[in-house]
Protein backbone atom coordinates (compact mmCIF):
# COMPACT_ATOMS: atom_id res chain seq x y z
CA UNK A 1 0.00 0.00 0.00
CA UNK A 2 3.02 2.19 0.44
CA UNK A 3 3.98 1.85 -3.33
CA UNK A 4 3.06 4.57 -6.05
CA UNK A 5 2.64 7.57 -3.95
CA UNK A 6 3.76 10.49 -5.58
CA UNK A 7 2.77 13.96 -6.28
CA UNK A 8 0.16 15.89 -3.63
CA UNK A 9 -0.74 13.62 -0.94
CA UNK A 10 -4.51 13.52 -0.02
CA UNK A 11 -6.46 11.67 2.37
CA UNK A 12 -9.96 11.03 3.15
CA UNK A 13 -12.16 13.68 5.39
CA UNK A 14 -15.97 12.84 5.72
CA UNK A 15 -18.33 15.40 7.30
CA UNK A 16 -19.81 13.54 10.48
CA UNK A 17 -22.57 15.91 10.63
CA UNK A 18 -23.20 15.43 6.81
CA UNK A 19 -22.69 11.68 6.58
CA UNK A 20 -26.19 9.92 6.54
CA UNK A 21 -24.37 6.06 6.53
CA UNK A 22 -25.50 5.37 2.91
CA UNK A 23 -22.56 3.79 2.80
CA UNK A 24 -21.62 4.11 -0.75
CA UNK A 25 -18.09 5.17 -0.28
CA UNK A 26 -17.38 1.94 1.15
CA UNK A 27 -18.31 0.36 -1.70
CA UNK A 28 -16.74 2.26 -3.73
CA UNK A 29 -13.45 2.37 -1.99
CA UNK A 30 -13.35 -0.49 0.30
CA UNK A 31 -9.66 -0.82 0.28
CA UNK A 32 -10.09 3.02 2.57
CA UNK A 33 -13.21 2.87 4.01
CA UNK A 34 -15.02 -0.03 5.78
CA UNK A 35 -18.37 -0.08 7.40
CA UNK A 36 -19.00 0.18 11.35
CA UNK A 37 -22.29 -1.79 12.47
CA UNK A 38 -24.41 1.08 11.62
CA UNK A 39 -23.35 1.71 8.62
CA UNK A 40 -20.96 4.86 9.29
CA UNK A 41 -17.36 4.90 7.62
CA UNK A 42 -14.46 4.23 8.90
CA UNK A 43 -11.49 5.56 6.78
CA UNK A 44 -8.32 4.98 6.76
CA UNK A 45 -6.11 8.19 7.92
CA UNK A 46 -3.06 7.29 5.99
CA UNK A 47 -2.71 9.47 2.37
CA UNK A 48 -4.70 7.60 -0.45
CA UNK A 49 -2.45 6.08 -2.77
CA UNK A 50 -2.16 7.04 -6.05
CA UNK A 51 -3.46 4.38 -8.19
CA UNK A 52 -6.57 4.51 -5.90
CA UNK A 53 -7.38 8.22 -6.66
CA UNK A 54 -9.05 7.98 -9.63
CA UNK A 55 -12.12 6.01 -7.31
CA UNK A 56 -11.51 8.15 -4.01
CA UNK A 57 -12.89 10.70 -6.65
CA UNK A 58 -15.77 8.76 -8.10
CA UNK A 59 -16.51 7.99 -4.16
CA UNK A 60 -16.13 11.84 -3.58
CA UNK A 61 -18.35 12.36 -6.02
CA UNK A 62 -20.83 9.45 -5.49
CA UNK A 63 -21.50 10.18 -2.05
CA UNK A 64 -25.59 11.01 -2.03
CA UNK A 65 -25.28 13.73 0.90
CA UNK A 66 -21.73 15.30 -0.05
CA UNK A 67 -20.59 14.63 3.02
CA UNK A 68 -17.18 12.94 1.51
CA UNK A 69 -14.25 15.28 0.62
CA UNK A 70 -10.76 15.15 -0.23
CA UNK A 71 -8.18 17.05 1.65
CA UNK A 72 -4.72 18.42 2.32
CA UNK A 73 -3.98 16.12 5.54
CA UNK A 74 -2.29 19.73 7.20
CA UNK A 75 -5.51 21.18 6.85
CA UNK A 76 -7.63 18.47 8.32
CA UNK A 77 -5.91 18.40 11.71
CA UNK A 78 -4.78 22.24 12.14
CA UNK A 79 -5.02 23.50 15.37
CA UNK A 80 -6.60 20.31 16.35
CA UNK A 81 -5.29 17.94 18.97
CA UNK A 82 -4.15 14.34 18.32
CA UNK A 83 -6.51 11.89 18.49
CA UNK A 84 -5.52 10.28 21.96
CA UNK A 85 -6.55 6.70 20.92
CA UNK A 86 -8.18 5.36 24.36
CA UNK A 87 -5.34 3.23 26.11
CA UNK A 88 -7.34 -0.25 26.61
CA UNK A 89 -5.53 -3.34 25.60
CA UNK A 90 -7.63 -5.30 22.94
CA UNK A 91 -5.39 -8.70 23.07
CA UNK A 92 -6.36 -8.59 27.01
CA UNK A 93 -9.83 -9.48 26.21
CA UNK A 94 -9.49 -10.83 23.38
CA UNK A 95 -11.37 -8.47 20.53
CA UNK A 96 -9.34 -7.48 17.28
CA UNK A 97 -9.46 -3.94 16.18
CA UNK A 98 -12.38 -3.12 14.40
CA UNK A 99 -10.13 -1.12 11.77
CA UNK A 100 -8.68 -4.31 10.94
CA UNK A 101 -11.56 -6.07 9.47
CA UNK A 102 -11.41 -6.47 5.66
CA UNK A 103 -14.32 -4.87 3.62
CA UNK A 104 -15.11 -8.00 2.21
CA UNK A 105 -16.38 -11.50 3.50
CA UNK A 106 -14.24 -14.59 2.02
CA UNK A 107 -16.16 -17.67 2.17
CA UNK A 108 -15.44 -19.95 5.61
CA UNK B 1 -1.87 29.14 49.45
CA UNK B 2 -2.17 32.43 48.41
CA UNK B 3 -5.32 32.68 46.59
CA UNK B 4 -4.92 34.62 43.75
CA UNK B 5 -8.47 34.13 41.43
CA UNK B 6 -10.59 33.95 44.34
CA UNK B 7 -8.49 36.48 46.64
CA UNK B 8 -10.38 39.26 48.61
CA UNK B 9 -13.92 39.20 49.90
CA UNK B 10 -15.48 36.11 51.07
CA UNK B 11 -17.40 34.07 48.11
CA UNK B 12 -20.42 33.97 50.17
CA UNK B 13 -21.09 38.08 50.25
CA UNK B 14 -21.70 37.29 46.50
CA UNK B 15 -20.65 39.50 43.29
CA UNK B 16 -17.70 42.23 44.21
CA UNK B 17 -18.62 45.34 43.13
CA UNK B 18 -17.01 47.93 40.58
CA UNK B 19 -15.97 50.21 43.37
CA UNK B 20 -14.84 47.22 45.66
CA UNK B 21 -12.85 45.32 43.05
CA UNK B 22 -10.89 48.43 41.57
CA UNK B 23 -10.34 49.67 45.12
CA UNK B 24 -8.42 45.88 45.96
CA UNK B 25 -6.94 45.90 42.29
CA UNK B 26 -6.58 49.02 41.06
CA UNK B 27 -7.22 49.63 37.47
CA UNK B 28 -6.10 47.70 34.50
CA UNK B 29 -2.74 49.27 33.29
CA UNK B 30 -4.07 52.08 30.77
CA UNK B 31 -2.45 51.91 27.88
CA UNK B 32 -1.20 48.53 27.05
CA UNK B 33 0.31 47.86 23.94
CA UNK B 34 -1.47 44.41 22.41
CA UNK B 35 1.89 42.91 20.95
CA UNK B 36 3.25 43.66 24.37
CA UNK B 37 0.31 42.01 26.35
CA UNK B 38 0.18 38.95 24.49
CA UNK B 39 4.02 38.41 24.60
CA UNK B 40 3.08 39.06 28.35
CA UNK B 41 0.60 35.99 27.98
CA UNK B 42 3.06 33.55 26.25
CA UNK B 43 5.68 33.73 28.60
CA UNK B 44 3.51 33.44 31.68
CA UNK B 45 2.69 30.47 29.89
CA UNK B 46 -1.21 30.40 30.76
CA UNK B 47 -3.22 27.47 29.48
CA UNK B 48 -7.08 27.16 28.91
CA UNK B 49 -9.07 26.26 31.66
CA UNK B 50 -12.25 25.36 29.12
CA UNK B 51 -10.87 21.67 29.49
CA UNK B 52 -8.52 21.59 26.50
CA UNK B 53 -5.91 23.57 27.61
CA UNK B 54 -4.50 25.61 24.55
CA UNK B 55 -1.81 27.87 25.51
CA UNK B 56 -3.82 31.34 25.96
CA UNK B 57 -1.50 33.67 24.39
CA UNK B 58 -0.84 31.52 21.38
CA UNK B 59 -4.48 31.78 20.71
CA UNK B 60 -5.15 35.63 21.20
CA UNK B 61 -2.33 35.91 18.78
CA UNK B 62 -3.76 33.74 16.41
CA UNK B 63 -6.95 35.70 16.07
CA UNK B 64 -5.08 38.78 16.30
CA UNK B 65 -3.23 37.99 13.35
CA UNK B 66 -6.59 37.60 11.51
CA UNK B 67 -9.04 40.18 13.16
CA UNK B 68 -8.10 43.57 11.14
CA UNK B 69 -9.94 45.40 13.39
CA UNK B 70 -13.19 43.07 13.07
CA UNK B 71 -12.65 40.26 15.30
CA UNK B 72 -15.10 39.28 17.94
CA UNK B 73 -14.56 37.73 21.74
CA UNK B 74 -16.68 35.44 23.23
CA UNK B 75 -16.46 34.58 26.61
CA UNK B 76 -17.35 30.97 27.70
CA UNK B 77 -18.81 30.87 30.98
CA UNK B 78 -21.61 27.77 29.72
CA UNK B 79 -20.34 25.41 31.83
CA UNK B 80 -22.11 22.45 30.81
CA UNK B 81 -19.81 20.11 33.00
CA UNK B 82 -22.19 18.30 35.35
CA UNK B 83 -19.48 18.00 38.40
CA UNK B 84 -17.77 21.64 37.84
CA UNK B 85 -19.34 24.90 39.65
CA UNK B 86 -15.80 26.89 38.86
CA UNK B 87 -16.67 29.04 36.26
CA UNK B 88 -20.82 29.90 37.30
CA UNK B 89 -18.99 30.74 40.61
CA UNK B 90 -16.65 32.93 39.23
CA UNK B 91 -18.63 34.89 37.66
CA UNK B 92 -21.03 35.11 40.38
CA UNK B 93 -18.79 36.10 42.64
CA UNK B 94 -15.91 38.10 40.68
CA UNK B 95 -18.07 39.60 37.40
CA UNK B 96 -15.27 42.35 37.18
CA UNK B 97 -12.25 40.19 37.09
CA UNK B 98 -13.98 38.26 34.56
CA UNK B 99 -15.13 41.60 32.71
CA UNK B 100 -11.49 43.20 33.07
CA UNK B 101 -10.08 39.85 31.22
CA UNK B 102 -13.10 39.84 28.15
CA UNK B 103 -11.86 44.12 27.92
CA UNK B 104 -8.32 43.25 27.66
CA UNK B 105 -9.03 40.47 24.81
CA UNK B 106 -11.02 42.65 23.55
CA UNK B 107 -8.30 45.42 22.75
CA UNK B 108 -5.61 42.73 22.31
CA UNK B 109 -6.78 40.78 19.38
CA UNK B 110 -8.88 43.75 17.90
CA UNK B 111 -12.28 43.46 18.43
CA UNK B 112 -15.60 45.20 17.42
CA UNK B 113 -17.94 42.94 19.19
CA UNK B 114 -18.26 41.21 22.41
CA UNK B 115 -20.49 38.00 23.27
CA UNK B 116 -20.71 36.50 27.06
CA UNK B 117 -21.85 33.06 26.96
CA UNK B 118 -23.27 31.91 30.09
CA UNK B 119 -25.14 28.82 31.00
CA UNK B 120 -28.91 29.53 31.34
CA UNK B 121 -28.86 27.58 34.16
CA UNK B 122 -26.53 29.63 36.18
CA UNK B 123 -28.85 31.98 37.33
CA UNK B 124 -26.42 33.52 39.99
CA UNK B 125 -24.01 34.07 37.30
CA UNK B 126 -26.19 35.37 35.21
CA UNK B 127 -27.89 37.92 37.12
CA UNK B 128 -23.88 38.79 38.16
CA UNK B 129 -22.51 39.42 34.82
CA UNK B 130 -25.28 41.39 33.68
CA UNK B 131 -25.23 43.75 36.80
CA UNK B 132 -20.97 44.05 36.18
CA UNK B 133 -22.09 45.09 32.90
CA UNK B 134 -24.56 47.77 33.92
CA UNK B 135 -22.25 49.26 36.25
CA UNK B 136 -19.56 49.44 34.10
CA UNK B 137 -21.73 51.35 31.52
CA UNK B 138 -22.68 53.71 34.49
CA UNK B 139 -19.23 54.46 35.37
CA UNK B 140 -18.06 55.17 31.79
CA UNK B 141 -21.25 57.40 31.46
CA UNK B 142 -20.53 59.18 34.38
CA UNK B 143 -16.80 59.73 33.87
CA UNK B 144 -16.91 60.55 30.29
CA UNK B 145 -17.20 64.19 30.73
CA UNK B 146 -14.41 64.11 32.89
CA UNK B 147 -11.42 62.26 31.17
CA UNK B 148 -13.09 59.73 28.09
CA UNK B 149 -13.65 56.40 27.96
CA UNK B 150 -10.79 54.13 26.85
CA UNK B 151 -9.93 50.41 27.31
CA UNK B 152 -7.67 50.16 30.43
CA UNK B 153 -9.67 52.53 32.12
CA UNK B 154 -11.47 49.82 34.01
CA UNK B 155 -14.85 51.23 33.51
CA UNK B 156 -15.61 49.65 30.48
CA UNK B 157 -14.68 49.89 26.74
CA UNK B 158 -17.33 51.48 24.18
CA UNK B 159 -17.18 47.78 22.12
CA UNK B 160 -20.97 46.44 21.97
CA UNK B 161 -21.19 43.28 24.54
CA UNK B 162 -23.82 40.93 24.37
CA UNK B 163 -25.11 38.71 26.96
CA UNK B 164 -26.14 35.73 25.76
CA UNK B 165 -27.74 32.71 27.31
CA UNK B 166 -26.37 29.25 26.30
CA UNK B 167 -28.79 26.53 26.55
CA UNK B 168 -28.12 23.98 28.81
CA UNK B 169 -26.46 21.33 27.35
CA UNK B 170 -23.14 19.45 27.70
CA UNK B 171 -22.37 20.16 24.00
CA UNK B 172 -23.36 23.65 23.68
CA UNK B 173 -20.21 24.76 25.59
CA UNK B 174 -18.31 23.11 22.88
CA UNK B 175 -16.45 26.25 21.11
CA UNK B 176 -18.31 25.64 17.69
CA UNK B 177 -21.26 24.86 19.38
CA UNK B 178 -20.88 28.40 21.08
CA UNK B 179 -20.29 30.37 17.78
CA UNK B 180 -23.07 27.90 15.78
CA UNK B 181 -25.84 29.59 18.71
CA UNK B 182 -24.84 33.22 18.46
CA UNK B 183 -24.63 33.07 14.75
CA UNK B 184 -28.34 30.83 14.06
CA UNK B 185 -29.96 29.38 17.43
CA UNK B 186 -28.74 26.28 17.28
CA UNK B 187 -26.15 25.11 20.19
CA UNK B 188 -24.90 22.19 18.31
CA UNK B 189 -21.30 21.44 17.09
CA UNK B 190 -20.24 22.22 13.61
CA UNK B 191 -17.83 20.50 11.21
CA UNK B 192 -14.27 21.98 11.65
CA UNK B 193 -12.03 23.48 10.01
CA UNK B 194 -13.21 26.76 9.88
CA UNK B 195 -12.44 26.69 13.52
CA UNK B 196 -13.79 29.86 15.66
CA UNK B 197 -10.26 31.35 15.13
CA UNK B 198 -10.36 31.52 11.86
CA UNK B 199 -14.31 31.93 10.85
CA UNK B 200 -16.73 32.07 13.97
CA UNK B 201 -19.07 34.27 15.35
CA UNK B 202 -20.65 36.26 11.93
CA UNK B 203 -18.21 35.05 10.28
CA UNK B 204 -15.41 37.25 12.00
CA UNK B 205 -11.83 35.61 13.50
CA UNK B 206 -13.49 34.71 17.14
CA UNK B 207 -11.66 34.58 20.35
CA UNK B 208 -13.60 31.73 22.23
CA UNK B 209 -12.57 31.58 25.84
CA UNK B 210 -13.10 30.03 28.92
CA UNK B 211 -13.88 32.47 31.55
CA UNK B 212 -10.86 31.50 34.35
CA UNK B 213 -8.44 32.10 31.33
CA UNK B 214 -9.73 35.64 31.19
CA UNK B 215 -9.69 36.53 34.78
CA UNK B 216 -5.95 34.95 34.99
CA UNK B 217 -5.26 37.10 32.24
CA UNK B 218 -6.75 40.12 33.44
CA UNK B 219 -4.41 39.57 37.07
CA UNK B 220 -1.26 38.90 34.63
CA UNK B 221 -1.96 42.25 32.93
CA UNK B 222 -1.55 43.95 36.07
CA UNK B 223 1.04 41.98 38.04
CA UNK B 224 3.04 40.46 35.19
CA UNK B 225 3.99 37.27 34.08
CA UNK B 226 6.94 36.74 36.39
CA UNK B 227 4.53 37.07 39.24
CA UNK B 228 2.02 34.52 37.90
CA UNK B 229 5.04 31.78 37.47
CA UNK B 230 5.51 32.29 41.30
CA UNK B 231 3.04 30.29 42.19
CA UNK B 232 2.81 26.42 40.30
CA UNK B 233 5.15 23.33 42.06
CA UNK B 234 5.50 21.36 38.84
CA UNK B 235 6.21 21.82 34.89
CA UNK B 236 3.14 24.34 34.88
CA UNK B 237 3.32 27.19 36.82
CA UNK B 238 0.10 29.30 38.07
CA UNK B 239 -3.07 28.30 39.54
CA UNK B 240 -6.27 27.36 38.93
CA UNK B 241 -9.90 26.58 40.09
CA UNK B 242 -10.86 23.13 41.00
CA UNK B 243 -14.04 21.67 42.10
CA UNK B 244 -14.30 18.89 44.37
CA UNK B 245 -16.53 16.35 45.00
CA UNK B 246 -17.64 13.32 46.63
CA UNK B 247 -15.08 14.70 49.65
CA UNK B 248 -16.21 15.47 53.52
CA UNK B 249 -15.60 19.08 51.72
CA UNK B 250 -16.51 19.41 48.89
CA UNK B 251 -16.95 22.44 46.50
CA UNK B 252 -14.46 25.19 44.84
CA UNK B 253 -10.87 25.66 45.78
CA UNK B 254 -7.98 27.20 44.22
CA UNK B 255 -5.03 25.18 44.17
CA UNK B 256 -1.13 25.97 42.92
CA UNK B 257 -0.96 23.55 39.57
CA UNK B 258 1.31 20.69 41.02
CA UNK B 259 -0.55 20.52 43.94
CA UNK B 260 -0.74 16.53 44.33
CA UNK B 261 -4.21 14.72 44.06
CA UNK B 262 -3.53 13.05 47.98
CA UNK B 263 -2.70 16.50 48.86
CA UNK B 264 -6.27 17.87 47.64
CA UNK B 265 -7.54 15.10 48.90
CA UNK B 266 -5.95 15.63 52.13
CA UNK B 267 -7.62 19.42 52.53
CA UNK B 268 -10.94 18.10 51.43
CA UNK B 269 -10.83 15.38 54.58
CA UNK B 270 -10.46 12.26 52.75
CA UNK B 271 -7.92 9.81 54.51
CA UNK B 272 -6.88 7.18 52.20
CA UNK B 273 -6.30 6.66 48.94
CA UNK B 274 -9.78 6.33 46.78
CA UNK B 275 -10.53 5.91 42.89
CA UNK B 276 -10.83 9.75 41.64
CA UNK B 277 -12.64 11.15 37.94
CA UNK B 278 -10.52 13.98 37.28
CA UNK B 279 -11.46 16.41 34.27
CA UNK B 280 -15.24 15.66 34.99
CA UNK B 281 -17.51 13.25 32.06
CA UNK B 282 -14.72 14.27 29.70
CA UNK B 283 -11.85 12.98 31.83
CA UNK B 284 -11.45 9.66 33.64
CA UNK B 285 -10.85 7.15 36.81
CA UNK B 286 -7.50 6.91 37.92
CA UNK B 287 -7.00 3.98 40.95
CA UNK B 288 -6.63 5.29 44.01
CA UNK B 289 -3.05 4.17 45.12
CA UNK B 290 -1.71 5.81 41.40
CA UNK B 291 -3.88 9.16 41.66
CA UNK B 292 -2.66 10.14 45.08
CA UNK B 293 1.08 10.76 44.01
CA UNK B 294 -0.26 12.36 40.84
CA UNK B 295 0.01 15.99 40.56
CA UNK B 296 -2.33 18.06 39.07
CA UNK B 297 -0.62 19.78 36.36
CA UNK B 298 -2.28 19.82 32.53
CA UNK B 299 0.72 18.67 30.92
CA UNK B 300 2.29 15.77 33.57
CA UNK B 301 -1.24 14.52 33.69
CA UNK B 302 -1.87 14.28 29.69
CA UNK B 303 2.01 13.12 29.71
CA UNK B 304 0.29 9.95 31.72
CA UNK B 305 -3.01 9.82 29.36
CA UNK B 306 -4.98 11.30 32.05
CA UNK B 307 -6.51 15.01 31.63
CA UNK B 308 -7.09 18.30 34.25
CA UNK B 309 -9.92 18.97 31.53
CA UNK B 310 -12.31 21.90 33.46
CA UNK B 311 -10.35 21.30 37.17
CA UNK B 312 -12.88 18.57 37.89
CA UNK B 313 -11.76 16.27 40.97
CA UNK B 314 -14.84 13.75 41.70
CA UNK B 315 -13.79 10.84 44.41
CA UNK B 316 -15.94 8.50 44.55
CA UNK B 317 -17.95 7.94 47.54
CA UNK B 318 -17.21 5.80 50.36
CA UNK B 319 -18.81 2.38 49.48
CA UNK B 320 -20.23 3.52 46.04
CA UNK B 321 -19.83 1.02 43.40
CA UNK B 322 -17.40 2.14 40.38
CA UNK B 323 -19.24 -0.02 37.40
CA UNK B 324 -22.70 1.78 38.64
CA UNK B 325 -21.25 5.13 38.64
CA UNK B 326 -19.66 4.54 35.50
CA UNK B 327 -23.24 3.40 33.78
CA UNK B 328 -24.53 6.58 34.84
CA UNK B 329 -21.80 8.90 33.34
CA UNK B 330 -22.36 7.04 30.20
CA UNK B 331 -26.32 7.43 29.92
CA UNK B 332 -25.84 11.25 30.88
CA UNK B 333 -22.97 11.38 27.92
CA UNK B 334 -25.16 9.31 25.24
CA UNK B 335 -27.77 11.68 26.11
CA UNK B 336 -26.07 14.54 25.55
CA UNK B 337 -24.32 13.68 22.20
CA UNK B 338 -26.63 16.33 19.71
CA UNK B 339 -27.61 13.35 17.65
CA UNK B 340 -25.71 14.55 14.37
CA UNK B 341 -22.45 11.98 13.70
CA UNK B 342 -24.11 8.32 13.27
CA UNK B 343 -20.81 6.82 15.35
CA UNK B 344 -21.74 8.98 18.12
CA UNK B 345 -25.85 8.80 18.51
CA UNK B 346 -25.28 4.94 18.13
CA UNK B 347 -22.41 4.01 19.45
CA UNK B 348 -22.21 5.98 22.83
CA UNK B 349 -26.08 4.75 23.21
CA UNK B 350 -24.87 1.12 22.89
CA UNK B 351 -22.21 1.61 25.56
CA UNK B 352 -24.80 3.01 27.52
CA UNK B 353 -27.23 0.60 27.54
CA UNK B 354 -24.13 -2.33 27.40
CA UNK B 355 -22.59 -0.70 30.73
CA UNK B 356 -26.27 -0.22 32.09
CA UNK B 357 -26.87 -4.08 31.82
CA UNK B 358 -23.72 -5.45 33.52
CA UNK B 359 -23.90 -2.48 36.36
CA UNK B 360 -27.18 -4.43 36.99
CA UNK B 361 -25.79 -7.59 36.83
CA UNK B 362 -27.95 -8.54 33.33
CA UNK B 363 -24.88 -8.17 31.10
CA UNK B 364 -25.05 -10.21 28.30
CA UNK B 365 -21.99 -12.61 27.66
CA UNK B 366 -19.85 -10.65 25.93
CA UNK B 367 -21.51 -6.55 26.79
CA UNK B 368 -18.12 -5.99 28.56
CA UNK B 369 -15.72 -6.60 25.30
CA UNK B 370 -18.39 -5.25 23.25
CA UNK B 371 -17.98 -2.35 24.56
CA UNK B 372 -14.13 -2.29 24.21
CA UNK B 373 -14.51 -2.86 20.27
CA UNK B 374 -17.13 0.15 20.42
CA UNK B 375 -15.06 2.11 22.25
CA UNK B 376 -12.13 1.62 19.50
CA UNK B 377 -14.71 1.88 16.75
CA UNK B 378 -16.17 5.00 17.97
CA UNK B 379 -12.21 6.84 18.58
CA UNK B 380 -11.88 10.31 16.52
CA UNK B 381 -15.20 9.72 14.30
CA UNK B 382 -17.30 12.84 15.84
CA UNK B 383 -17.81 16.40 14.36
CA UNK B 384 -16.73 17.54 18.18
CA UNK B 385 -14.95 16.25 21.06
CA UNK B 386 -17.70 14.67 23.05
CA UNK B 387 -17.49 11.10 21.90
CA UNK B 388 -13.90 11.15 22.30
CA UNK B 389 -13.99 12.16 25.51
CA UNK B 390 -16.79 9.99 26.15
CA UNK B 391 -15.09 6.46 25.28
CA UNK B 392 -12.07 7.79 27.25
CA UNK B 393 -14.13 7.31 30.42
CA UNK B 394 -15.30 4.77 29.44
CA UNK B 395 -11.82 3.35 28.77
CA UNK B 396 -10.51 4.64 32.20
CA UNK B 397 -13.05 2.71 33.95
CA UNK B 398 -12.44 -0.35 32.60
CA UNK B 399 -8.84 0.13 33.67
CA UNK B 400 -9.77 1.12 36.95
CA UNK B 401 -12.87 -1.11 38.26
CA UNK B 402 -11.36 -4.04 35.69
CA UNK B 403 -12.19 -6.48 38.76
CA UNK B 404 -15.90 -4.93 39.20
CA UNK B 405 -16.55 -5.20 35.85
CA UNK B 406 -15.54 -8.77 36.15
CA UNK B 407 -17.56 -9.37 39.24
CA UNK B 408 -20.48 -7.66 37.91
CA UNK B 409 -20.49 -9.14 34.28
CA UNK B 410 -19.44 -12.84 35.19
CA UNK B 411 -20.94 -13.23 38.49
CA UNK B 412 -23.68 -10.64 38.73
CA UNK B 413 -22.38 -9.50 42.01
CA UNK B 414 -21.58 -5.63 43.04
CA UNK B 415 -18.55 -6.45 45.67
CA UNK B 416 -19.35 -2.58 46.69
CA UNK B 417 -20.35 -2.05 50.51
CA UNK B 418 -23.59 -0.68 49.63
CA UNK B 419 -24.70 -2.49 46.20
CA UNK B 420 -25.66 -5.31 48.97
CA UNK B 421 -23.80 -8.33 47.56
CA UNK B 422 -25.69 -8.22 44.16
CA UNK B 423 -25.44 -6.20 41.26
CA UNK B 424 -28.00 -3.32 41.84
Amino acid sequence: MMAGRTGPELVLFVDRIGCDGYGTCAELLPEMITLDEWGYPIMRRDPIPTHLLPYARKAVDSCPVLALRLADPGRVTIGVAPVRTPAVQPAAVGVRSRRDTKPLRTGR
Amino acid sequence: MNRRILAGPSLAGGAESLDAHRERLGPLPGRMDSRELIATLERSGLLGRGGAGFPVGRKWASVASRAEGQAVVLANGAEGEPLSAKDRILMATRPHLVLDGIELAAAAVGAHRIVVYVGSEHQDAKRAMSRAVAERRNARRGRRTAAGPGVGSGAGSAIPMRLIAAPVGYASGEESAAVHFVNEGDARPVTVPPRPYERGVAGRPTLVQNVESLANAALIARFGDAWYREAGLGETKGTALITVTGAPQSGLTEIELGTTIGEVARLCGIESPRPVMLGGYFGGWLAGEAAWPMALDPVSLRAAGSAFGAGVVSFLEPGACGVVTTARVMDFMAGSSAAQCGPCVFGLRAIADASARVARGRGRQDDTRRIVGWIESIAGRGACRLPDGTIGFMASALRVFRDEFDSHQNHRRCTAPHGEGRAA
